[in-house]
């Protein structure tokens, strides 16, 4: 169920937090047992998945393929770990069947998500750069059907370095696509190291603003600033928008948070058990004899 | 049975059509028909005949600009949104530069996106190598999932196209820049997956794809006057490959000649050598491009030059026959 308090359409903030909390355990206990996978990306956008899925889309996990869903696009498919984990805790899929699943023969939990839209997932991704213009191809449709739904695509800071992304930049800012939302996880790293080192991208929002778009920064783990920036994006008429939000990758578990080199393995069990006691006890705040 | 042909084929007059308005031609047919029916032009919307939709559906109509990459990708999306686009551009650009689209955005999610590469093979003369997609059918047809039909002539083109609107999943369609002779009526049947005898032989079989099939029907009359008796098949769909029709003209011939504007490596020459290895082994040699880059030059000049005029199918038909 969306997360909303008494007052119309305000989100439950307090709710939202723990659920979030909880996905990054779901993360963590799926990427354990699968032995092999991208933990920091998924634990960095762990805050935007919760907003998106639990205040800001509206979706039906009981009609997956509902016309006027609203749609979402991972293009850097490496984090699906927590498309996964949003998507089972939102009722699309079994949290048990993810946690046992993911990156296993035979599950729908493949390495990177494949389109699956019993399971609420609309694109295939990982090959950075594909998903911007896969859901501008989406508003496109939406906008010649009048349709209200709209769509959001998310995207990592590396894979600005593609020049098909810069394409897709292009031509939504000239079709003006205002029912298309990008949310980039700008965390700074990617494989071979931080961004600025890589490959700069800096000025990011100047860039995005001189292909015609409005930029919002957010504070990547600010429910309420991520929530308000999606909501601000839909009031914009003539152009789509763009989200940076400024996220820590491995956020929540304290030995991943900021390394670069938590962006493609996972947790063995015994570092698995550590921020899993992290994650419960929210960073120290909740002390239990039980572990 | 042999399918019908244009009576006068052999005229010097021959009617000439470039593939490519069968191409335009069905997709205005296509849009009065069907309002999910999209086109998506990279900036060669004249040449690739999209300019005839564009005019009669300026709504459905997307001009993409150079980027093809991206123009895929939106085709996708649009495929994933219930819509049928038709995605235009050169063969060189789409497939050639586009193949991870095709192959992640397209192929893997089965998205209903319909891509037209034209100008391929080397009638595109005189632009030169770097404009002579003679890569392209190798590089389509190892995509799971994906059609992959290279018409003959101008009608067999536009049936090709509305035929790749009436099946679900992607399909690439090849088109050359050229008028080239009229080879089928509207009488001739065309269905995705079946390869047409055109005619009739038990000594050697040519197996041909695209325009050059006008010489593979050519030097067949030539090799008649030799009492050669060749049959011609019309291999217009490479995947998914007929293959019943092609083993039992080959059981009956025990040779083949595969012709195509394209290289040896990768296209039919190797779909036929593939199907034959594993069914009906027999010798084949192959029409086509012998592992290199082309060059500037009339079409004709080029195929004299790499040897796939109806002159050579002539003589690679007797060598094959020799190795029976």
């Amino acid at each position: 169920m969306p997360l909303r308090s008494s007052k119309k359409d305000q989100p439950d903030l307090p709710a939202l937090k723990l659920l979030a909390n909880d996905i990054r355990q779901d993360v963590i206990r799926a990427l354990v047992k699968a032995k092999s996978g991208h933990s920091a990306g998924s634990l960095g956008m762990a805050d935007v998945f919760t907003a998106l899925y639990f205040h800001v889309l509206h979706i039906d996990p009981k009609k997956p393929r509902w016309i006027e869903r609203d749609r979402v696009v991972l293009s850097n498919a490496h984090i699906c770990p927590v498309l996964y984990a949003a998507l089972a805790r939102r009722g699309f899929c079994s949290r048990e069947d993810f946690i046992n699943g993911l990156r296993k023969f035979g599950t729908p939990f493949q390495g990177h998500s494949n389109t699956h839209f019993n399971m609420g997932i609309e694109t295939c991704g990982g090959p950075l750069g594909q998903g911007l213009s896969q859901a501008v191809g989406m508003a496109l449709a939406a906008r010649h059907d009048q349709a209200d739904w709209h769509t959001y695509c998310l995207m990592s800071d590396g894979e600005l370095d593609e020049g098909q992304s810069w394409e897709a930049i292009l031509f939504a800012g000239k079709e003006q696509l205002r029912q298309l939302t990008v949310i980039v996880d700008r965390n700074n790293i990617q494989i071979d190291g931080f961004t600025e080192d890589v490959m700069p991208l800096e000025p990011l929002a100047d860039k995005w603003r001189a292909f015609n778009w409005h930029v919002i920064e957010s504070d990547g783990h600010n429910l309420r600033q991520i929530i308000d920036a999606c909501e601000e994006a839909k009031t914009i008429y003539e152009k789509p928008t763009v989200i940076l939000a400024h996220t820590i990758p491995g956020k929540g578990v304290d030995f991943m948070e900021r390394h670069y080199e938590w962006h493609g393995k996972p947790p063995d069990p015994s570092e698995g058990r550590l921020a899993l006691r992290e994650l419960r006890s929210l960073a120290g705040q909740v002390t239990s004899e039980h572990e | 049975m042999t399918s019908p042909l244009n009576p006068h084929l052999f005229d010097a007059d021959v009617e000439k059509i470039p593939t490519r308005n069968g191409y335009g031609d069905a997709l205005v047919i296509l849009g009065k028909k069907d309002p999910r029916v999209m086109v998506l032009s990279g900036d060669l919307t004249e040449s690739t005949r999209a300019h005839l939709f564009r005019e009669a559906f300026p709504e459905r109509f997307i001009e993409c600009g150079v980027a093809e990459q991206n123009m895929l990708g939106i085709a996708a999306g649009l495929a994933l949104s219930g819509k049928i686009p038709f995605v235009c551009s050169y063969a060189v650009f789409m497939p050639g530069r586009t193949w991870d689209q095709l192959r992640v955005s397209v192929c893997y999610s089965n998205a209903n996106v319909k891509i037209a590469g034209a100008h391929a093979g080397l009638s595109v003369g005189p632009d030169g190598a770097t404009h002579q997609a003679l890569e392209d059918l190798a590089i389509t047809r190892v995509l799971p999932g994906l059609t992959v039909i290279a018409p003959c002539d101008y009608l067999e083109t536009k049936k090709a196209t509305l035929a790749a609107a009436k099946i679900k999943g992607p399909v690439y369609l090849r088109f050359a820049r050229d008028a080239t002779p009229s080879i089928t009526t509207p009488r001739t049947p065309f269905v995705i997956g079946q390869s047409l005898v055109l005619r009739e032989g038990q000594d050697v079989t040519l197996a041909a794809c695209g325009p050059l099939l006008y010489e593979a029907l050519r030097a067949a009359q030539v090799l008649e006057t030799q009492h050669i008796h060749a049959e011609v098949i019309n291999c217009h769909t490479l995947k998914p490959f007929d293959e019943e029709t092609l083993i039992n003209s080959v059981k009956k011939t025990g040779c083949c000649v595969t012709i195509e504007e394209h290289q040896i490596i990768g296209g039919l020459h190797s779909v036929v050598c593939e199907t034959l290895s594993r069914n009906h082994p027999a010798p084949v040699s192959a029409i086509g491009m012998p592992d290199s880059f082309g060059q500037s030059g009339e079409p004709q000049e080029l195929l004299t030059h790499y040897h796939m005029t109806a002159e050579d199918i002539v003589q690679a038909a007797k060598r094959v026959i020799k190795k029976k």
